[in-house]
């Protein structure tokens, strides 16, 4: 990249030779190397030093000690300020370094990885940072893309390239083209999702699009070769060109706290200046009178002398900005961080997942969450779909969820796929049997689909389902002896019970989302017109012929319950056609192909015309498999007053289904309201209907907090407040719908609308419109969101919410890579939240709340001491305890506190959601908070000044001698201070755990200690000027008065706050204070009960939720997967069988929608 | 503002997992740590054990308050603000007179003790309104020069600013404005029982008022070989402006206590805290009658040397005589604090009864 900096003029097109070298040099583009590391050995320090510095907690301790450095000013001396910082600076340096060095690795490795190179018309084995732009590559199945390929070629039928992605997902169907020639096409960008440019060859010039491109940071999958010229390299890549620019999240404690510590500048700036004042109005009174025995410097009047007190007061009064909180804070979140890595109960051993805690700055958030937007497929899913049920010829057949029955044995059918599983054996024994309605029922679900067939040795069948319901159909046919063999576009090859069969196929009726339903017309062996048809109940109802009256009543039933179980249900039905009729009927199907205009209403007039009275066969139940616990997960979430809507692609039946499914929607829920208009003013009708009905009384505009907020107050937030309804009600909204309801005048009303509804699911929504979901919510809500997802289309939701959740261990890690945490299954949310979440927000809480009334009362004595000692700028304390007291002798206490600390433990956490509800109102830590922390402070601070002073005020030793000297005095108040900070501590801390005990203990024993040793003869011998305070310790802490101060002083900072505290508990106690009462009357709860899911009673007509896209019938029947079908044995295809993945299609709608 | 935070701490990579292989390899120990099971001790605000704490606390500041109380009232102290008494009102005039200020000034002040000081009484000197707490003067010292180091002795540290050396460039010592404003009025006592009974002379024992390890580490001569006097280790070096006798010549009774070791240049020499103050001055020698008890009650007299200018800064000068205890001196806030403390504490306990009586009893505020 140095080479492109230097180059005078900008890129404006890239211009490329293939695979000739020496032609694309004089270009002078980045090569395949890439360097993420920021520092060498010799830049790191200055580098990283330079960075520190800009950091503007580090730029004010620098500050500090240039003011220390003038010896008018300097009231303390520099390693009060210098030790602190070089702390931080180390801490920090050394973490940065540990990161550089990971990223040096991870360079080093990437760079080193070989990859084969046409070179000389041989390939040659390269390693990637030599490969150059212009060169033509190899990728071979499973190896990463080097770099940004324009693909030319690939082992694959009509090219189609499989790749699982980093940054997209998806599948290309590329064309083929020939390694010779010359691209021209954009310069490096970082647009993902586009590619412009054009081919040359042999004189003929072809359009590039992204279509014809393979990214680096993608995988090759499920293909053998390829071969792509490289286009960008290195850091010219469009995934180096748009990483880096990540957004860094922030917390609103975060926010809060810089708020604060300004506030915090200008307080200090308050108090210097009234000790300013105060000095010069003493100056003019008793300064003027004493210079008789300190005479003053040169020039220096009252005026002058109150100046330089300002800032010597600012260096003594540092301390309430905090400049240790910032490490600190680090230092906890990072704590509780580790903690998400290590919870042995978010680790998923199937997939050997851990949590991860990706982003390590946004702990304590996760307590606070008010809203979470969740994808569908793949997180609350499993993204598996199983064949449960069926009934054929009025009888159900399959197992009840929750009911334990055998498996049945499939071993007698040498094709069975052994992955499938099926629970009633009665079924299996009527296909052998030979039941005719059986039989046919699997013989239309092995022929009625788009399924392609890969067999790639004997009797080791694939199926590559576009969609994974009809891949579990087919799949189930299988298994129960109607096996799916092969097809070409005019017939279709089974083996029926063991015996080949081949069906022509005359036709296909294929799927859309009108019709709901397809249809294909066969013939059989011996010459029997059959039309198979499935699809919706309600639409093949409509169909069917009169004599299946009776059945049609049966298998409703039998339907309402397999909806009522979450289950997808797909109708089936039959039609014997007679010859006459097929022929005239297929004459007529070819002319209106080949028609101009009109094509596809004549399709459907005739398609129409031919899918009548049918003969029901029956129904099938395939389960879309939730992940565990998803139902309960949701039920403890919505407890936790935390909103759920689910953000989805798919269809509003799918999407309704899983709804139920999940608990989302239920039967008793006073009104579910579907908004699926397709106009602007239908949009806004439905959603004003809606709010009319779930709260009548409310006003027609919505009620919009603006307030500001942030530094300086110069942000403006808008805030929508909640509307109380009664009642339980849920809102679907469709994909267009959302198109119009997102516009800038319909948006209140969504949210609205939205927001008085307990569920929300959004349909066939782009990912786009999930992430302005989600900022929709954010910005007029100020609450805190949570996106969770698993593919590459949660990735604009998890980037913009405030905090991204990756399912882990799915295909595609996209998600997982831009979002915050990540782990296996949609059940760990909530111990995320619930647990460590609230945790984190508490410890965070409690530390801040600790730490700054810690330091402001350190602060404030100083401020009252002030008073006495002519606002000279006097420190109360030695200069030593200054130093350490927040590095050493109250750093740990307070760690421990906020890395140990829970109310109640985890159980206790997870079966009472309510807990939950303080952190999303903010309740813990707040500017009032704050306030109050201050006021408390104050009060401490004078108990610990004034009691010491009058306490010792005109008294002595019991010996007679000294006592109220200036260091006896010091180290009795910091000896106070101490004390009832760690007593305020241990007030705060409500679990001891042994770690605890021995921080506070230790950093006591430490105090006295440490105080003992500085003030020691040795010491003070040794560094006569830095130890002045030798035999202070010993001559005064053996004073019985001195301890009595100090107890005086404890009680009086502690009891008011036992006293108040107590008060809050017994009148207004809150739910920590109730829940922490039932832990000491109860015993631990026992683990919540894994519950079988309710059954429920369904009154919904229909389960029908197929998630079936157009377009795949006239692709088998094209013929055009046959060219080069490549007849090569490969075994990296483990896919398909009874669980059938749906990824590799789904996207595809993503990608066009984008 | 932004900025503020830096970047966020990132991951460190705890890299005791990478050993692992199989099918279970990154599953985390489960340990009580890691898994936040850490027994512990959750204590909690319940009624069991804040309502008896909180008499009991009271019923202990009771007790203390009352035996310290008790215990000061057994201390007897008297107290006396010399600066323009008796005779010493002539002495203050004239040294308002900035000319007069190297110029000795005697005078005498009397006083009556209606009750006999029993024990070990001490004789203070106080000063008020003098800061010896502000920070340019409390840093206007040396302690390397008084610890008596050689080489600090001739080169002052810069800390004695403005004293470090006078105006001949000879080196101060001991140097600062702490030493320079040592100070030094000093007293004779004399007991009359009744007027005209004989005048005894109440003996001070002028040793032993300072810090064990003050005298023995914090303050040393320089050193010396045998032959030398003090007089010529100070050789070279000048006593601060205001002195009126060299450090070598501080007591002229005591050769040993001369120098740096001078025990009243000690007990200035540990500043005061506040700037009303007293520091020691001498202790009763209860060797001979009628003083073995200690002073008895009667009239007193004490013959002052007034030198000490405190006319400058408003400050008054006093003179207090005081018995101690255990406790200390004579300062009443300790008990009197504990016993509004514990007041203060059972009001709060009584409350918070009540509290619990009416609301909290049968914790129906507890359920959820």
């Amino acid at each position: 990249s140095l080479f492109m900096m230097s180059l005078p003029v900008q890129e404006e097109e890239r211009y490329i030779h293939a695979n000739n070298r020496p032609l694309n040099l004089p270009y002078q583009y980045a090569d395949n190397a890439i360097r993420t590391s920021k520092y060498n050995v010799f830049s790191f320090l200055p580098l990283n030093l330079f960075e520190q510095f800009q950091r503007l907690a580090n730029a004010y301790f620098l500050v500090l000690l240039i003011l220390q450095l003038i010896p008018e000013i300097s009231s303390l001396s520099w390693f009060t300020t210098v030790v602190p910082l070089l702390l931080v600076l180390t801490m920090t340096a050394v973490k940065d370094a540990s990161d550089d060095i990971n990223r040096h690795r991870s360079d080093k490795q990437v760079n080193n990885r070989r990859v084969d190179v046409l070179i000389d018309g041989e390939l040659r084995s390269e390693k990637w940072m030599n490969v150059q732009v212009g060169d033509v590559i190899k990728l071979e199945n499973n190896q990463f893309v080097t770099a940004d390929l324009l693909l030319l070629t690939s082992s694959e039928p009509l090219n189609l390239v499989y790749i699982e992605t980093a940054e997209l997902d998806g599948t290309f169907i590329l064309k083929c083209v020939f390694p010779t020639g010359e691209v021209r096409c954009e310069p490096p960008n970082n647009r993902l999702d586009k590619f412009k440019g054009t081919l040359t060859v042999n004189g003929q010039t072809y359009a590039l699009d992204n279509d014809k491109v393979l990214l680096r940071g993608c995988t090759l999958r499920n293909t053998e070769w390829c071969f792509g010229l490289v286009v960008f390299g290195g850091p010219d890549t469009k995934l180096m060109q748009s990483s880096g620019k990540t957004v860094f999240k922030r917390t609103s404690i975060d926010g809060l706290m810089n708020v604060l510590v300004l506030c915090i500048f200008g307080f200090l700036a308050v108090m210097c200046s009234i000790l300013a004042v105060g000095n010069a109005i003493w100056e003019v009174r008793e300064g003027s009178v004493f210079i008789a025995f300190l005479p003053r410097p040169n020039g220096v009047n009252a005026g002058f002398s109150a100046f330089l007190t300002f800032w010597s007061y600012v260096i003594i009064l540092n301390t309430v900005v905090p400049i240790s909180l910032y490490v600190s804070v680090e230092i906890i979140r990072l704590g509780n961080s580790f903690y998400i890595d290590w919870d042995r109960k978010m680790y998923y051993p199937k997939s050997d997942t851990p949590a991860q805690a990706r982003t390590t700055t946004l702990n304590e958030e996760l307590g606070q969450i008010k809203y979470i937007f969740s994808d569908k497929t793949g997180t609350l899913t499993q993204n598996i779909m199983t064949f449960n049920k069926c009934s054929i010829n009025g009888k159900s057949y399959g197992r009840s969820i929750g009911e334990k029955t055998q498996t049945v044995d499939f071993t007698w059918n040498e094709l069975a796929d052994p992955k499938f599983v099926f629970h009633d054996p009665s079924l299996v024994e009527l296909v052998r049997e030979g039941d005719l309605a059986a039989q046919h029922f699997f013989r239309l679900l092995a022929l009625c689909h788009t399924v392609m067939p890969e067999e790639k040795t004997e009797g080791e069948l694939y199926y590559q389902a576009q969609s994974p319901d009809e891949g579990a159909l087919v799949t189930a046919a299988r298994n129960f002896g109607f096996v799916f063999r092969s097809r070409t576009p005019e017939s279709i090859r089974i083996m029926e019970m063991g015996q080949e069969v081949t069906y022509d196929l005359l036709a296909v009726l294929d799927f859309n989302n009108v019709r709901k339903r397809m249809s294909v017309i066969v013939r059989s062996p011996k010459g029997k017109l059959i039309l198979f048809c499935k699809g919706a109940d309600t639409i093949v109802y409509e169909r069917l012929h009169p004599s299946c009256l009776k059945l049609k009543d049966t298998t409703t039933s039998h339907l309402n319950e397999y909806a009522g179980d979450g289950l997808r249900t797909l109708a089936l039905a039959y039609k014997d056609l007679d010859d006459d009729y097929m022929e005239d009927w297929r004459r007529r199907h070819h002319e209106a192909n080949i028609a101009m205009d009109g094509k596809e209403e004549r399709l459907d007039e005739l398609y129409e015309e031919i899918e009548k009275d049918l003969m029901l066969l029956g129904a099938t139940a395939v389960e879309d498999k939730l992940q565990d616990g998803v139902p309960q997960t949701i039920e403890q979430l919505a407890k936790a007053d935390i909103k759920i809507w689910v953000l989805t692609g798919d269809k509003q039946e799918t999407a309704e289904n899983i709804g139920y499914a999940c608990n989302m929607l239920r039967e008793d829920m006073t009104e579910v309201f579907i908004v699926a208009a397709n106009t602007a003013e239908g949009v806004r009708e439905e959603l004003e209907k809606a709010r009319r009905t779930m709260c009548p009384d409310a006003p027609d505009k919505p009620v919009v907090v603006e307030a500001r907020a942030g530094l300086f107050w110069r942000q403006k937030t808008r805030k929508v407040e909640d509307e109380a309804v009664n009642g339980e009600y849920a809102l679907v909204i469709n994909g267009h719908s959302l198109a119009y309801a997102l516009e800038k005048d319909l948006e209140l009303e969504l949210l609205r609308t939205a927001c008085m509804c307990q569920t929300v699911i959004c349909c066939r929504v782009t990912p786009l419109q999930k992430a302005q979901v989600v900022e929709l919510v954010k910005h007029y809500k100020q609450a805190v969101t949570l996106a969770i997802g698993d593919g590459a289309n949660d990735v604009s939701m998890i980037k913009a919410a405030h905090i991204g959740v990756g399912i882990s261990g799915q295909e595609g890690m996209q998600a997982v890579l831009s979002s915050d945490y990540s782990f296996a299954q949609f059940r760990y949310l909530q111990r995320l939240l619930l647990v460590h979440g609230r945790w984190s927000y508490l410890r965070m809480c409690k530390f801040l709340r600790y730490f700054f009334y810690k330091n402001f009362t350190f602060t404030f004595v100083h401020f009252w001491y002030a008073f006495f000692c002519g606002f000279s700028a006097q420190t109360v304390y030695d200069e030593w305890f200054i130093t350490l007291y927040n590095l050493v002798y109250t750093a740990l206490p307070v760690l421990g506190m906020s890395l140990f600390d829970q109310d109640v433990n985890d159980r206790w956490s997870s079966q009472h959601p309510q807990l939950y509800s303080p952190g999303q109102l903010n309740l813990y830590f707040s500017k009032k908070a704050f306030v109050r922390c201050m006021m408390h402070s104050c009060y401490s601070s004078l108990i610990l000044f004034f009691i010491p002073w009058a306490a010792m005020y005109d008294t002595v030793r019991d010996d007679g001698k000294d006592i109220v000297d200036y260091q006896s005095f010091a180290l009795l108040a910091q000896t106070c201070l101490l004390i009832a900070v760690t007593i305020q501590l241990s007030l705060d801390t409500h679990y001891w755990t042994a770690v605890n005990q021995f921080f506070v203990w230790g950093s006591l024993s430490a105090y006295f200690a440490i105080t003992f040793t500085m003030y020691s003869n040795g010491m003070f011998l040794i560094f006569t000027s830095t130890f002045p305070f030798i035999g202070t310790a010993r001559n005064s802490l053996n004073q019985p008065n001195v301890w009595l101060t100090i107890l005086l002083t404890s009680i009086l900072c502690a009891l008011p706050v036992v006293a108040y505290r107590f008060t809050l508990i017994q009148l207004w106690p809150t739910i920590n204070d109730k829940v922490r009462h039932k832990v000491r009357k109860e015993a631990l709860p026992a683990p919540a009960p894994r519950r079988p899911p309710v059954r429920r009673i369904s009154t919904r007509r229909s389960g029908y939720a197929f998630s079936h896209a157009q377009g795949y019938g006239e692709l088998v029947t094209s013929g055009r997967f046959l060219l080069r079908r490549p007849q090569k044995i490969r075994t990296d295809r483990g896919r398909g069988g009874g669980e059938v993945r749906r990824k590799q299609s789904a996207p595809k709608v993503w990608m066009r929608s984008r | 503002m932004q900025g503020l935070l830096g970047k966020p701490l990132g991951r460190v990579h705890w890299s005791n997992k990478a050993a692992k292989t199989g099918p279970l390899a990154h599953r985390p120990d489960n340990s009580a740590f890691m898994q936040q099971r850490l027994p512990a001790w959750s204590p909690m605000l319940t009624t069991s054990t804040v309502l008896p704490f909180m008499y009991c606390m009271a019923v202990l500041c009771l007790v203390v308050g009352v035996s310290l109380l008790i215990t000061v009232q057994g201390t007897q102290e008297m107290k006396l603000d010399y600066t323009e008494a008796g005779t010493c009102n002539n002495c203050f005039q004239s040294l308002k007179n900035v000319s007069n200020a190297g110029k000795s000034c005697s005078c005498r002040v009397v006083f009556t003790l209606e009750h006999e000081f029993k024990g070990d009484v001490f004789f203070y000197y106080g000063l008020q309104n003098f800061h010896q707490n502000l920070r340019k003067y409390m840093d206007s010292r040396d302690d390397a020069q008084m610890v008596g180091r050689k080489q600090n002795l001739k080169n002052p540290s810069s800390y004695c600013e403005p004293y470090i050396r006078d105006e001949k460039d000879v080196p101060i010592a001991p140097c600062g404005a702490v030493a320079n404003s040592m100070f030094n009025d000093s007293f004779a006592l004399q007991y009359q029982g009744q007027p005209g009974d004989p005048i005894n002379t109440v003996p001070l024992y002028r040793k032993g008022i300072a810090w064990y390890t003050d005298e023995n580490v914090k303050f040393r001569n320089p050193p010396k070989n045998k032959s030398q006097t003090l007089a010529q280790v100070f050789e070279g070096t000048t006593s601060p402006p205001y002195w009126q006798k060299p450090v070598y010549l501080l007591d002229p009774l005591d050769a040993t206590n001369n120098g740096f070791i001078n025990e009243d240049l000690i007990v200035w020499m540990r500043e005061a805290a506040f700037p009303n103050f007293k520091k020691l001055y001498g202790v009763l020698v209860r060797t001979q009658e009628p003083f073995t008890n200690g002073l008895p009650a009667g009239n007193y007299s004490i013959d002052i040397v007034y030198n000490f200018p405190v006319q400058y800064f408003k400050g008054r000068k006093q003179v207090v005589l005081s018995t101690v205890t255990w406790f200390g001196g004579q300062n009443r806030f300790l008990p009197i604090a504990y016993l509004v403390t514990s007041g203060l504490v059972f009001i709060i306990a009584i409350f918070l009864t009540v509290i619990w009586w009416k609301f909290g009893k049968d914790a129906k505020n507890m359920n959820e």
